[in-house]
């Protein structure tokens, strides 16, 4: 057989002939299938290919003051977005896109995640600075499926004097999605939220809707226009926030506050419990966190001995010391063991002996008999010592339970610490292991043993003192709910003898005389020295506390004030002028007087001759109280 | 009586129509680089390919004027130093576009090349001379090995680039050749059956039924086979078997994802499956009369990937629709059965041998091209003979033609 004779080679042209229509015949009708058969799919499909809707960020809602000032607001700001595409190719631009911005690798593999679970365009940098902008707009070509769009950016006017009040916002994590907090599909992938504070208290509020348009794109990213064929959603700005926050205090309270020292001031309205200022030293800018954190930033404020981003105000438990005996006196008139005008039978001599032991007064050289005002007065703690005894250790941790010493105060910010306080007998037992004996009481009485309590606690229970024993639940926001209180059943001259024996504290002659002493106001107030782990061994000085109430003189006052120094070692020396200031901010202010930096007595005699208002203000005769 | 055109071509039939698919060809470059961000490369490519579409021209007219004689002395110095160059790739080889990582260019400066295409034509040539020095068939393993060695050398240089696409056009050379040189097509099967076996392996049970249909079908043929062959085809039945899940694991993620997106494309639409999916949308969308030359949206939003290239085809589906592509289809299959036409009538076992090697690598490349824009063929970078914009490709493309026409009719 002839391989080439012309039939053999007829009979495997025929097979050849036979292949091409088997391949051919394949193709045409895989065409006529995809592009007769199923022909109106593909072509909905190409239609959604290139339309996308893309969100429209809805600004978030403005936060006012009491006073209408703006808190914190939106400025434009530039996000830059990125459209799915083959995975390679947007590496590959994310890789290029990282030399004209900041963007780690982490970063650009978090995007791709995202890219690949959604489907849809990722926020690569919700804040992108104006350089960055620009240098990615020059350049468009090389990024396809970038794309930059105008955004509003939070900025917040306070910066460090509000950072822990105002909270911060930034971009919803995948915990927070889901969570009951963020519930979908209000919130979704790429999201600016509240993360704490304010912003996050009132997220619900605050938060808009976004709008939607819908664009026409080329496969690219590149924008080719806004589609016609379908409605554009607006976007619905968030609700605005009124807050009692009086932001020229509280940029004050960040002013007068010692740079080197760490602590808290809490200013409450007595009226209606309002939170006129709440800060926590040092503080920290919130605006670095606007559009993600600069890692140096984020390393600083962690690394930082002092605890920036610790709120004091509101978490930070303190020793309440002697600013806790009024919380003693107050129960003590309140269960009708003790009347104002009389003095405890055992007069202090420096020491008391009780149970077998010596108990002994701050100051050695003793008190003598001191009515209630003039035991709060010299701070004796032989008085308070009697006054615990006669409360009873049962009725003390009672009464003191139900003032909510070991509760929150329920103030509308995500976060505040529980005070630490025996809410029973049985809480000795379970922490400690033992049964208290009446001994506890005394200690308890002048502020000492287990008793840890916030700078906003210590207000709030300041406010009683400002009013008529009652005290509402402190609140941020002009719109939050109100919430109930507490109130101790005290006579008005109880309340007089109260107050009488904080006017002792600072009266001429008291121990925080000089700095609390104020042209137009009275200042009533308490100090407090608390021991800390570091100075119960002597490393470092204790806590210092003042407590204070001021308004016009003859009249209730009008502004509570706590102040707490950490370290501060003297009430009267460190914290009390604090609390004066401030409150002498607030209430020239409210009054039309004109401010001035120069407040206190001290600081007039520091800078020169006495003024001419203090011996007005507190004559030779009213010194040294009745 | 002979025209000009007659006299010029040598071939008008084929000439024409692979003149048509070119014009066709830069008339869909032109639509391709009419898209709504423009870029300066995309769309002047048409102009190029429109000079090179001349230079081809030239060389066809020198080429076809080569005598056959010559052509066939050539056959072994060309496939030598088409091996050096392909080995040479390997070494100064440069990417292009998309496939920058992948050797298969040598720059010259002004112009590049693939030493591949030469070396597909080089091969072509030589394997024609060894078949053609036989008389009888093809009937044995053994007979077939000496022209398996002389195509695996290439096949394997250009996997090693790697040019999966152009290796696969070896595979189709070869099996058309040997074709052409009287092997029975059982042999082929059963040559092919490892390879085959190798996709069947990923369900045990249909691999069971599959090697049992090779084992009856090889005892059927037993009269006509060496006992040790029919053994050495069940044992590399089982071999590929074998080695299919180490070899699986052992692509590259890239390489899994492409078959895995070739199974369904929604696997991965963002990722792997996303070339395929807009290329489906857009031949679809373009529905039956297709969606006017120069405007698809899915080509002009820049949907389409290798849009001048590897995925031409897409362009024509979106826009030309069903006709268009049903025309090109029946136009490429004109060129493909008149190769088998001229091979049939010559009388030159040589020249027979050439047109069928020519034949099989313009079908692997038409089918793959083609069927990879619709899904049928996993996505392969491999062009469209004639119509996919490249310079070279084109070039080569048309000395084959000339190779084709004079081989067949010198007389």
């Amino acid at each position: 057989m002839n391989i080439h004779h012309p039939h053999e080679r007829q009979r495997r042209a025929l097979g050849a002939y036979l292949t091409v229509a088997l391949f051919m015949g394949t193709l045409v009708f895989g065409f006529f299938r995809i592009q007769v058969l199923r022909s109106s799919t593909w072509e909905l499909r190409a239609v959604s290919n290139r339309i996308r809707t893309l969100p429209i960020p809805a600004p978030r809602g403005t936060i006012y003051d009491r006073n209408g000032k703006i808190l914190a607001d939106n400025v434009p700001g530039y996000s830059v977005t990125i459209l799915p595409a083959p995975v390679d190719s947007v590496r590959a631009t994310l890789t290029r896109m990282a030399e004209h911005m900041d963007l780690s690798d982490a970063r650009i593999e978090q995007v791709i995640r995202r890219l690949r679970q959604y489907g849809r365009e990722v926020v690569v940098d919700s804040d992108a600075p104006f350089e960055a902008v620009s240098a990615l707009e020059e350049r468009r070509a090389d990024f396809p499926g970038v794309y930059v769009e105008m955004r509003p950016r939070r900025r917040y006017l306070l910066n460090d004097a509000a950072g822990h009040l105002m909270g911060y916002v930034g971009e919803i994590t995948a915990e927070e999605l889901g969570s009951a907090a963020f519930p979908s599909p209000r919130y979704d992938e790429g999201m600016i939220v509240g993360k704490i504070g304010i912003e996050r208290q009132y997220e619900a509020v605050l938060q808009g809707i976004d709008g939607l348009r819908y664009v026409e794109f080329d496969a690219r990213g590149r924008i080719v226009g806004d589609f016609t064929g379908a409605e554009m959603n607006p976007a619905q700005s968030g609700g605005d926030i009124h807050l009692n926050i009086d932001l020229d205090l509280q940029r004050w309270v960040h002013e007068i506050f010692p740079d080197t020292l760490s602590g808290a001031i809490v200013a409450l309205d007595p009226a209606d419990g309002g939170v006129l200022a709440l800060y926590s030293a040092p503080g920290y800018d919130p605006n670095l966190f606007v559009g993600g954190i600069e890692n140096a930033d984020w390393d600083g404020l962690n690394t930082d001995e002092r605890k920036p981003l610790f709120d004091r105000s509101v978490l930070g438990l303190y020793a309440p010391a002697s600013t806790w005996k009024l919380a003693a006196a107050g129960i003590a008139l309140d269960l009708g063991v003790v009347v104002p005008d009389e003095v405890m039978p055992e007069p202090c001599t420096g020491s008391w002996f009780f149970g077998n032991r010596s108990w002994r007064c701050w100051n050695p050289e003793g008190h003598g008999y001191n009515t209630l005002a003039e035991a709060i007065g010299n701070s004796c703690d032989v008085y308070f010592y009697q006054l615990g005894l006669r409360v009873g250790l049962a009725s003390l941790l009672e009464r003191a339970t139900d003032i909510g010493f070991s509760r929150r105060c329920g103030i509308d910010l995500p976060q505040e610490s529980q005070g630490i306080f025996p809410d029973q007998l049985s809480w000795f037992q379970r922490e400690f292991g033992y049964r208290p004996t009446e001994g506890e009481a005394l200690n308890l009485a002048i502020g000492q043993g287990p008793n840890s309590q916030t700078p906003l606690k210590m207000a709030q229970f300041y406010v009683a003192l400002a009013r008529d024993g009652s005290a509402p639940a402190p609140a941020i926001a002009k719109e939050a709910p109100l919430r109930e209180g507490w109130s101790l059943n005290l006579q008005a001259d109880h309340m007089d003898a109260l107050r009488e024996g904080l006017r002792r504290v600072t009266a001429r002659g008291g121990t925080a005389h000089f700095g609390t002493a104020l042209e137009y106001w009275d200042v009533f107030g308490k100090t407090g020295t608390g021991q800390n782990p570091l100075s119960v061994r002597g490393l470092a000085e204790d806590h210092a506390w003042f407590a204070g109430l001021a308004g016009p003189p003859g009249e209730l006052p009008e502004i509570v004030v706590v102040a707490v120094v950490e370290y501060g070692a003297s009430g009267s020396a460190v914290a009390a002028p604090l609390v004066a200031k401030t409150a002498d901010y607030y209430l020239r202010r409210k009054y039309d007087i004109p401010v001035d930096s120069v407040q206190t007595y001290l600081e007039h005699i520091r800078r020169g001759p006495v003024p001419a208002w203090y011996p007005r203000r507190f004559p030779m005769t009213t010194s040294g109280g009745r | 009586m002979i025209g000009p055109l007659h006299r010029w071509s040598i071939d008008p039939k084929l000439v024409l129509a692979v003149c048509a698919l070119t014009i066709f060809g830069i008339a869909m470059i032109y639509s391709a680089g009419v898209v709504y961000v423009p870029s300066e490369v995309t769309t002047r490519a048409w102009l190029r390919q429109t000079a090179w579409f001349g230079l081809a021209l030239v060389a066809f007219t020198g080429a076809s004027r080569v005598p056959l004689r010559w052509i066939e002395w050539l056959a072994i110095p060309a496939y030598t130093m088409s091996m050096v160059l392909l080995a040479v790739t390997l070494v100064i080889g440069t990417g292009r576009g998309t496939a920058a990582g992948v050797k298969s260019f040598i720059d010259l400066g002004p112009v590049s090349f693939q030493p591949s295409e030469i070396a597909k034509i080089a091969t072509i040539l030589a394997l024609a001379r060894l078949l053609s020095q036989r008389n009888a068939g093809l009937t044995t393993l053994r007979d077939l090995l000496a022209p398996a060695m002389l195509v695996a050398l290439p096949l394997a240089l250009v996997l090693r680039q790697p040019d999966l696409g152009t290796a696969m056009a070896f595979v189709g050379i070869l099996f058309a050749m040997l074709y052409w040189a009287a092997t029975p097509v059982a042999l082929l099967l059963l040559v092919a059956s490892p390879v085959v076996g190798l996709f069947m392996s990923y369900n045990t049970t249909v691999w069971s039924w599959y090697i049992m249909g090779v084992i009856a079908f090889l005892y059927l043929y037993r009269y006509r086979l060496f006992l040790f062959e029919s053994v050495a085809v069940v044992l590399a039945n089982f071999a590929t078997a074998t080695i299919s899940r180490p070899l699986w694991n052992s692509l590259a993620g890239y390489q899994q994802n492409r078959i895995l997106v070739f199974l369904d494309p929604e696997v991965d639409p963002r990722g792997a499956g996303y070339h395929i999916i807009q290329s489906k949308v857009a031949v679809g969308s373009g529905g039956f009369g297709g969606q006017g030359f120069t405007l698809g949206s899915q080509k002009r939003f820049d949907f389409l990937p290798e849009q001048h290239t590897d995925f031409i085809f897409s362009v024509v589906g979106e826009e030309l629709g069903f006709i268009g592509t049903g025309l090109a289809i029946l136009c490429f299959a004109y060129v493909l059965a008149r190769l088998v036409r001229m091979a049939e009538h010559a009388t030159d076992p040589f020249a027979g041998l050439v047109l069928l090697g020519i034949f099989g690598s313009w079908l692997v490349h038409i089918f793959v091209n083609v069927g990879m824009t619709i899904g049928v063929v996993p996505i392969t970078g491999i062009p469209l003979p004639f119509v996919s914009y490249g310079g070279t490709f084109l070039f080569m493309s048309w000395v084959a033609v000339a190779i084709a026409v004079r081989v067949a009719h010198e007389r």
